[in-house]
């Protein structure tokens, strides 16, 4: 028994992003048709010389029929995936494992999510018929998360304002990011000071330190990496791919501290396993990141590895994760500029990945980083709550045996 | 012959001072506050309370067999209230359940039908208590409950020691017409003062002068006259003709909590028990539809088997920044416009019925294999995966402590913001639940907490029932 992994087995050699944003005038259909199309013509190929699909969305449709209905693909598999807010991500491993076992040769993973048709802002759950007593529907999302700070600043004696800085400045970094971002829902920087005196919206969460809701899709065509190049000069091969459902006992076991999501830290390992990853911070050029608030950003530099125990709000306040520092994190803008239509998330990070990596990202935004020799990129989908999430990472590369 | 063996109270924690109904709408001030039900408390919810600490440090095998309810403000009809009491209380399943309900003079049904039960009989009044914006109602009015617990009489009878004998009983029913409510009505109406006045004053005094005889005692050996109804002139012309001395009248507790309607006797009485001695008579007068009188006698036993907390110190612990504004929005009575969030979801019938008793009364799990205990139950242990059926753990009198908490202005409430906290039990076990009876800026992680019986929420008429944590109020060591 074991997670062997399918290091450079496997290649994605196409990708489409649409970009994200309240799309009042377009529908999951327009998304889709956009985002796969855009990831076929990427690869030089056409929809239906794809063997099978992986549909990823939380809401905004069920079952494959959603996919092959909207394309008119006939006699394909579509398989619909959801797995919270890793659901992009999950559909690319479905897909990226698919091709690896030989099932089939050219597989797509597409997700799609529309939020801005509910009439609310934020995320609507599924109500699943209860008793009335689950916690989980009792908290929102954001009340969820902002119980990382005060755990945080407790634990490693980091005073309240010294935290609400280190927070801001997770903000602050991500808009500079998405400022220069074309698909970006939000495209301008916001001040250190506007950040922080933004109206609060759960413990010390303004509403800057929340991600933004917004409709989105992307893509990715996947083949096996002996095939890349017939696709395309600049395939980026799968390194390592790692998921993990919590045992969900954080919130019912007195020893987790709110401090780490214990699932992260098993799914950073299994994938640095996979990857031959000894020493994340040197040896990864950029992360994207599932920084749905800002203090999640600030746990996950911890468990993945980048930062120290206890040391994080240092290195985010000595500008580590910039786009110019020394490990870029959320190159593109991440959840904070993108908005976080579930279902397309994780792709979307892939297609950062993608650009970076192949040296398409626009010049103002271009990580110094992988000139610097390092040659992965990862991204991290995460999906629950502390004390019971799921938890995804890959890594990347664009040279095989790297 | 039988009588009472516990006793206990609840004043809901908010109080509202009447001079800020005054500042909101003109007119005089009056003096004093009411209590007020939280936003997320009922005449159920009150009722559980009650009846918790009537029967916390009850001996093993001394649990009512049977359960009486009594509001004039239940929070369903056609279903039966006393149910969701008796499985908070984890009553046995061969005990009934019995709502009485409707009229103000219920409580005293519900303490009859438990004094003459032949088993241990808990009688729960509660009540929540208003009207109209401005009127005397809203004013005098209060919200709380009570809960006594009759030794039953005979051969299944309780053998705890009895704290208060029942001397006597004394009865006046007639027709006429006081005070009413139609069905469905938020206002009472009533007829001219003076006509209740002085149809009620001769049915109290037969009522009273029949319960003394009985009792075999004259007025001026009783050392605490409780009289009690909802017509406040007729109330105080009644005292002054019972012949009792005036220093022996007990504080009514209007002043301080306001009138709570059925369960008006019942709350005076247990302050009384609160304070009483040995050997003391007590005596209840209740004018409503007629009049009726309760006559007990103290025992040595009552000064061991004083509930905690006392009614004094529930009164003295109230918190009275409630803003009027606050009060009609929780009344039902300001129609706010509600968050931009999808309706909350109601509770599932089956789901609920399969979880009984952590629903209602906070059962939780320990491992049958390794001891770890588990909020709620769950099918296999986290610490040793156990897989079965786990023992039953109650958790509702184990206090705890705030591991974390925040303040969640998003979250779906008639009284926002929502303050979410994890609990660490003593002992053991964790729980994220909502804190009540508390402000954002007063919580802080340590805080030591207990848990408390409320409706989290009402959607699509289903009142969802579950538990909260709120400051510890309870004496330590005490429960």
């Amino acid at each position: 028994m074991g997670s062997n992994g399918i290091r450079d087995r496997v290649a994605i050699v196409g990708m489409g992003c649409t970009a994200f944003g309240e799309h009042w005038g377009r529908s999951v259909a327009n998304m889709l048709v956009e985002s796969t199309n855009a990831a076929a013509q990427s690869a030089g190929i056409d929809l239906p010389d794809i063997d099978a699909f992986w549909l990823g969305t939380q809401g905004s449709g069920v079952s494959g029929l959603t996919l092959s209905r909207t394309l008119r693909i006939a006699d394909k598999p579509v398989t619909r995936v959801e797995n919270f807010c890793a659901t992009g991500s999950e559909a690319l491993r479905q897909a990226c494992y698919a091709v690896a076992s030989g099932a089939y040769d050219v597989a797509m993973a597409v997700g799609v999510e529309k939020l801005k048709d509910s009439g609310y802002s934020g995320l609507v759950g599924t109500a699943v018929p209860d008793d009335g007593t689950v916690g989980m529907n009792d908290m929102t999302a954001p009340a969820a998360f902002s119980l990382l700070a005060p755990a945080y600043a407790e634990r490693y004696g980091v005073d309240q304002d010294q935290l609400k800085d280190v927070l801001a400045r997770i903000a602050w970094k991500n808009h500079v990011n998405g400022a220069r971002n074309e698909r970006a829902q939000f495209r301008k920087e916001v001040p250190i000071e506007r950040i922080k005196a933004a109206p609060p919206v759960a413990g010390m969460l303004g509403v800057f330190d929340c991600s933004g809701v917004s409709d989105g899709s992307a893509a990715a065509i996947v083949v096996r990496a002996e095939d890349a190049h017939r696709y395309t000069d600049k395939p980026i091969f799968v390194k390592a791919l790692s998921f993990v459902a919590g045992a969900a006992t954080g919130t019912s076991d007195p020893d987790y501290d709110f401090t780490t999501f214990p699932e992260v830290v098993a799914s950073a390992q299994d994938a640095y396993r996979q990857a031959g990853v000894t020493d994340p911070r040197t040896q990864i050029a950029m992360a994207e990141v599932h920084d749905c608030f800002t203090p999640t950003e600030l746990v996950l530099m911890e468990d993945l590895g980048f930062s120290e125990r206890g040391q994080a709000w240092k290195d985010v306040q000595a500008g580590a994760f910039d786009l110019n520092g020394e490990l870029p994190v959320n190159p593109d803008g991440g959840l904070k500029a993108f908005g976080h239509p579930i279902g397309a998330s994780g792709l979307r990070m892939m297609f950062e990945a993608w650009l970076q990596l192949r040296g398409e990202a626009p010049a103002e935004r271009r990580i110094d980083s992988l000139a610097e020799g390092r040659r992965l990129a990862l991204t991290h989908n995460l999906g629950g709550a502390p004390g019971e999430c799921v938890s995804f990472v890959s890594l990347v590369g664009a040279e095989p045996g790297a | 012959m039988g009588g009472l063996i516990a006793y206990g109270a609840y004043v809901p924690h908010r109080r509202l001072r009447r001079a800020e109904i005054a500042a909101v709408l003109g007119g005089p001030a009056a003096p004093g506050t009411r209590a007020v039900a939280g936003h997320d408390e009922d005449s159920t919810s009150l009722g559980v309370e009650a009846g918790r600490t009537a029967l916390r440090g009850l001996p093993q095998g001394h649990a009512p067999r049977r359960l009486f309810f009594a509001s004039s403000a239940p929070a369903y009809t056609d279903k039966t209230n006393a149910t969701a009491v008796h499985a908070a209380l984890r009553l046995d399943r061969s005990a009934p359940a019995a709502d009485m309900c409707g009229a103000i003079r219920s409580g005293l049904d519900a303490v009859t039908a438990a004094v003459d039960s032949p088993v241990p009989a808990l009688a729960v009044l509660s009540d929540l208590r208003g009207g109209l914006p401005g009127g005397a109602d809203e004013r005098d009015g209060g919200d709380a409950a009570a809960a006594l617990l009759f030794s039953g009489s005979g051969d299944e009878a309780s053998t705890a020691p009895v704290i208060a004998e029942l001397l006597g009983q004394g009865w006046a029913t007639a027709e006429f017409l006081d005070r009413w409510r139609p069905q469905g009505d938020i206002s009472s109406r009533i007829w001219e003062e003076r006509f209740g006045e002085q149809a009620y004053v001769p049915l109290a005094e037969a009522a009273f002068a029949q319960a003394l005889k009985k009792a075999d005692l004259t007025p001026d050996a009783v050392d605490h006259l409780i009289v009690a109804g909802a017509h406040g002139r007729a109330v105080r012309a009644a005292a002054a003709r019972t012949g009792v001395p005036r220093e022996a009248w007990a504080d009514d507790l209007t002043r301080a909590i306001g009138n709570p309607g059925t369960a008006q006797f019942g709350v005076v009485l247990c302050d009384v028990l609160d304070r009483a001695g040995a050997g003391e008579t007590i005596a209840v007068l209740l004018l409503a539809d007629g009049a009726s009188s309760l006559v007990f006698r103290t025992t040595e036993a009552l000064g061991e088997r004083r509930s905690s907390p006392a009614v004094a110190e529930q009164i003295a612990g109230g918190d009275d920044s409630l803003p009027y504004a606050t009060f009609l929005t929780w009344r039902g009575l300001l129609d706010r416009e509600p968050p931009r969030r999808p309706d909350p979801e109601p509770p599932y019938a089956p789901p609920m019925y399969r979880s009984t008793d952590w629903k209602y009364a906070f059962v939780a799990g320990r491992c049958a294999s390794c001891g770890t205990r588990h909020l709620p139950p769950a099918d296999v242990c986290r610490a040793c995966r156990h897989t079965g059926e786990m023992e039953p753990e109650p958790m509702a009198d184990v206090p705890a402590t705030i591991a974390t908490f925040t303040v969640d202005h998003l979250a779906y409430s008639l009284s926002p913001p929502v303050i979410s906290a994890v609990v660490d039990f003593d002992g053991g076990g964790r729980l994220r639940c909502e804190l009540t009876d508390t402000d954002p800026g007063a919580v802080r992680i340590g805080d030591r907490v207990e848990m408390s019986f409320r409706r989290t929420q009402t959607a699509r008429g289903v009142h969802n029932y579950f538990w909260k944590a709120r400051p510890a109020r309870r004496v330590p060591g005490q429960g």
